[in-house]
């Protein structure tokens, strides 16, 4: 399993990076125990959203569509299960699927390992992320949602800001090709 | 399938589940289950649409081939209508003739002890030189001439010529007509005449005596030919003369819509049941200088 793979477009190929065993589950789950611990003692860190940039890292670092959307899929349920009774399951679940597929569509045709490439795309995913909650609790669960704030502007920069230097350290999780 | 065929796929379809998951655990405000809220609102516009459609489909049916057979409707109620409007006029017509001759029976029966005749009016004046009418009976049935001949209502005339089978009547409105009377308020005896107008004329009333608007003028019975207290007309016009006031009367019953009447069929003096002591009535005039014109024919 010490492998890693090559998709080869036109000239350009980009490698599909595989993990240490049992590193996904683990990124994931302190993903979503930070993000549910931070911002007890930290307000301001309410603005990340780990588990997104987990999503958007291994999308983009297994380059696979159907693994990413299924990973956003598991990833968004477990936020919502965390995220007490006023958000009901598949809100963050259906946004991080979407973010899973994207990213794993993109980071097949991208290169994504320059960290501008990284934050960049980190900025623009958690704006699709943010406009697809908004989208399903305007449209699906008649809810009042803005679209888009300054607030909403800002936590992409942290995030992106953030992403830069959690993914790498999340690759430190790749197995050696 | 190509595999980004495959994964998109996959995308919807896990979205589609996570749609669901949500509807089946949200309530609306009305406390129904989203997905229920989805599901109506899904199905409603086809539900919508099929409403309409068949809504469009039966009224073309009903407007359009179904009024084959209206045209024909349409003539045979038009007829029907048509007769029932005839049968409508001859049924008022009938009704209207049924209140006549119930007010006649009854006045005939307030008066039993009076001999009438009822009649009825089957021509008119042939001439304007003089007002009469024609009744569809005559000699033979007991009408003689001099008769007088009332409504319910009040004086009609007085048989002017009676032939075997019918007989004419001289209305009182006719220039050459009179009956004796009086006002019914002040008991002012005075003959009331025609003149060939609509209205009667009161002609031997003094000045002095007082005569108001509207006063009732009843017979008086001095012409012998009509019991006492039977309605003449009403005073409607009242104008000071040489010696006598000149005073128009509107006759009490309708002589200009005559359809049947009553002929008193005597020739004797005659008295109403209710008739009153005839003391009570004062002469407005010397009788000599006051006969009642009713002898003329």
């Amino acid at each position: 399993m010490n492998r890693a793979f090559d998709l080869r477009m036109g000239e350009s190929h980009i490698e599909v990076y595989k993990f240490r065993t049992g590193a996904i589950p683990i990124a994931t789950l302190l993903a979503l125990v930070i993000q549910a611990w931070l911002p007890l003692h930290f307000t301001r860190a309410a603005l990340l959203d780990l588990p997104l940039l987990v999503v958007i890292y291994l999308g983009l670092s297994r380059r696979n569509p159907s693994t990413g959307l299924l990973l956003g899929t598991a990833v968004g349920l477990m936020q919502d299960s965390l995220s007490g009774p006023t958000v009901p399951l598949g809100l963050f679940g259906i946004a991080k699927t979407v973010i899973g597929y994207l990213a794993s569509s993109l980071g097949a045709r991208l290169d994504t390992e320059h960290p501008a490439a990284r934050f960049a795309l980190t900025a623009g995913f958690f704006i699709i992320h943010q406009a697809v909650v908004a989208l399903t609790r305007r449209i699906l669960l008649a809810q009042p949602e803005p679209w888009f704030t300054l607030h909403n502007f800002a936590a992409a920069l942290v995030n992106a800001l953030v992403a830069m230097f959690l993914f790498v350290l999340l690759d430190r999780l790749r197995r050696p090709s | 399938m190509p595999p980004r065929h495959k994964s998109l796929v996959l995308l919807a379809g896990v979205i589609l589940l996570q749609v669901l998951l949500l509807a089946v655990q949200i309530k609306r405000d009305s406390q129904g289950r989203l997905i229920r809220t989805w599901t109506v609102g899904a199905v409603s516009p086809f539900e919508r649409v099929g409403s309409y459609g068949f809504g469009w489909f039966r009224n073309a049916w009903r407007n359009y081939f179904a009024l084959r057979g209206t045209r024909k409707d349409n003539e045979d109620l038009r007829r029907e209508n048509d007769r029932l409007k005839l049968q409508i006029a001859q049924l008022e017509g009938k009704a209207a003739e049924t209140d006549r001759l119930a007010a006649l029976l009854r006045f005939r029966q307030s008066q039993s002890d009076i001999p009438m005749m009822a009649a009825r009016v089957i021509g008119g004046s042939a001439g304007p030189a003089s007002l009469t009418i024609e009744l569809d009976r005559g000699e033979r049935d007991g009408i003689r001439r001099d008769m007088g001949v009332i409504t319910p209502d009040g004086v009609v005339g007085k048989v002017s010529e009676a032939y075997a089978n019918t007989s004419q009547v001289l209305l009182l409105t006719d220039r050459t007509s009179g009956v004796g009377a009086m006002l019914a308020t002040s008991r002012i005896l005075s003959p009331v005449g025609g003149v060939g107008e609509p209205l009667l004329t009161m002609k031997y009333v003094p000045n002095d005596d007082d005569v108001s608007l509207g006063e009732r003028v009843i017979t008086s019975g001095m012409d012998h030919i009509f019991p006492r207290d039977l309605p003449v007309g009403t005073v409607t016009e009242i104008k000071p003369g040489v010696d006598f006031k000149r005073i128009r009367v509107k006759p009490a019953a309708n002589l200009e819509k005559l359809e049947e009447v009553l002929v008193l069929l005597t020739l004797r003096p005659l008295e109403t049941a209710n008739e009153s002591d005839p003391e009570g009535a004062k002469s407005s005039s010397p009788p000599a200088l006051n006969p009642p014109p009713v002898a003329h024919p």
